[in-house]
């Protein structure tokens, strides 16, 4: 996988390389990357739904014409 | 309502008011045929079932799949989707061209930009996918069949294939729907390629115990000879359904895709697809999408710690079988006794008895579904 760098303040470093002693996590770097990930996912999860209400309306009487509600 | 992978629900379908240009416009391109399983794939992908993904992959993303199982974006991809295309039809196609994909009757069901046509090793593709070479296995035998040459680029869908269970079929923008109007906030889905014996109840059950709803979703395709066949599955889904489950916490609908049997790879693939349905949890249970022993029992289920930026909570469930003594439907961690007082839920067993005209015993299966595949003259793929 392609990587790129980035900076964080040095005391933010000592801090990761601390918490990560003795966990899954191989490097500060790889924690990095989990919490952003995680950060990420969480926003993209906050996405609204990007059909019209006449969009829904349609797909809901697909959905009934079905029995599915 | 959990985001799509990659955050967007991919929507690749051409509007109707343009289809019947585009239907003129296909009929003077080059044309590429495709086999049914991978046409189905088509129509995944316009729907937004394989989100992120907007066509099949060009090199650069296929080498990533294959390698770390993440697309260049980053974004976890574990089986990798792919056009392949022979000598003489990529004779006259270049990057740039639109070609019309074409089922075995030459008609264009879809469009494909191309981006690029490439080569790849075969040896390699079911190497990193299936973890094996041996020609026995599915998987491997199909990558050994085939074209020489894979296109890359997104596709544009004119149109919906003929489908024997339509009645079935909802796309992930009609599940998200559906879920919200139910109220639920979490759903769990379960993967199936098989009848449902009381092993799959109990975990479905059990499973649906933690969440607002359950979404039992079989995959309906190509699969290997002696599996059941499509229209038994669901007729045995539907009968269990109307008798043993509560109708508001349940959806039945299907996925139309082949079945890969890559094991831990397609556990991940078939959570990430579930998660493009709006499913929050996801059941992984016992040698997921395996075949055979080319992969280890909980191997399906390890994978998931290299991914937890998956988006989607799986669950894991050990082996249920019933207990003589228990008198129920237990599993390893919480029965304590002999192995001699259980009966497993082995499909083999069950299609054995099934093929010698046996009713199979009520522990192992409900007996209305037992009667509805008696009722099957035919119930298994030859």
């Amino acid at each position: 996988m392609e990587t790129r760098s980035i900076e964080v303040p040095e005391s933010l470093y000592v801090r990761i390389e601390s918490r990560i002693k003795g966990s899954k996590f191989a490097s500060v770097a790889d924690y990095v990357s989990f919490v952003l990930r995680e950060r990420l996912v969480s926003e993209e999860e906050n996405a609204q739904s990007h059909f019209t209400k006449e969009e829904e309306e349609k797909i809901k009487d697909r959905l009934r014409a079905l029995g599915y509600l | 309502m959990i985001s799509p992978h990659g955050g967007r629900l991919v929507d690749r379908t051409i509007p109707f008011d343009k289809k019947e240009e585009t239907v003129h416009e296909a009929a003077k391109l080059s044309q590429i045929e495709v086999n049914p399983d991978l046409a189905r794939d088509v129509e995944n992908i316009a729907f937004g079932a394989f989100s992120p993904l907007e066509g099949f992959l060009g090199q650069a993303d296929y080498d990533s799949v294959i390698h770390t199982k993440r697309l260049r974006s980053d974004l976890v991809w574990t089986i990798p989707i792919l056009l392949d295309a022979s000598k003489t039809e990529v004779a006259n196609i270049k990057t740039g061209d639109t070609v019309a994909l074409v089922d075995s009757s030459r008609l264009p069901f879809a469009l494909l930009a191309v981006d690029e046509v490439y080569g790849y090793k075969k040896k390699e593709l079911a190497e990193q996918v299936y973890g094996t070479t041996d020609p026995a296995h599915p998987g491997v035998a199909k990558t050994s069949t085939m074209k020489e040459f894979l296109v890359g680029g997104k596709i544009r869908l004119i149109d919906l294939l003929f489908d024997e269970f339509q009645r079935f079929r909802l796309r992930p923008v009609e599940t998200r729907v559906l879920f919200k109007e139910k109220g639920w906030r979490t759903v769990v889905g379960f993967q199936t390629r098989n009848i449902p014996h009381i092993g799959h109840e109990y975990v479905q059950k059990t499973a649906l115990t933690f969440v607002d709803g359950l979404f039992i979703n079989p995959v309906i395709g190509k699969k290997k000879s002696g599996d059941f066949k499509d229209e038994v599955i669901l007729d045995a889904y539907t009968t269990l359904l109307k008798n043993y489950y509560l109708k508001d916490k349940t959806v039945l609908a299907i996925l139309r895709t082949e079945m890969r049997y890559a094991g831990p790879r397609e556990a991940i693939f078939h959570a990430i697809v579930r998660k493009n349905f709006g499913c929050t949890h996801f059941v992984v249970g016992r040698d997921h999408a395996g075949v055979g022993k080319y992969y280890a029992p909980y191997a399906a289920q390890e994978i998931f710690e290299e991914f937890p930026d998956l988006g989607i909570i799986p669950l894991f469930f050990r082996s249920f079988f019933y207990c003589n003594k228990c008198q129920s439907v237990v599993n390893e961690k919480i029965c304590p006794h002999d192995p001699s007082e259980r009966i497993d839920f082995s499909g083999t067993k069950l299609r054995g008895t099934l093929r010698n005209g046996e009713t199979a015993p009520k522990e192992l299966i409900r007996p209305e579904v037992a009667e509805a595949l008696q009722r099957w003259k035919e119930p298994f793929v030859e």
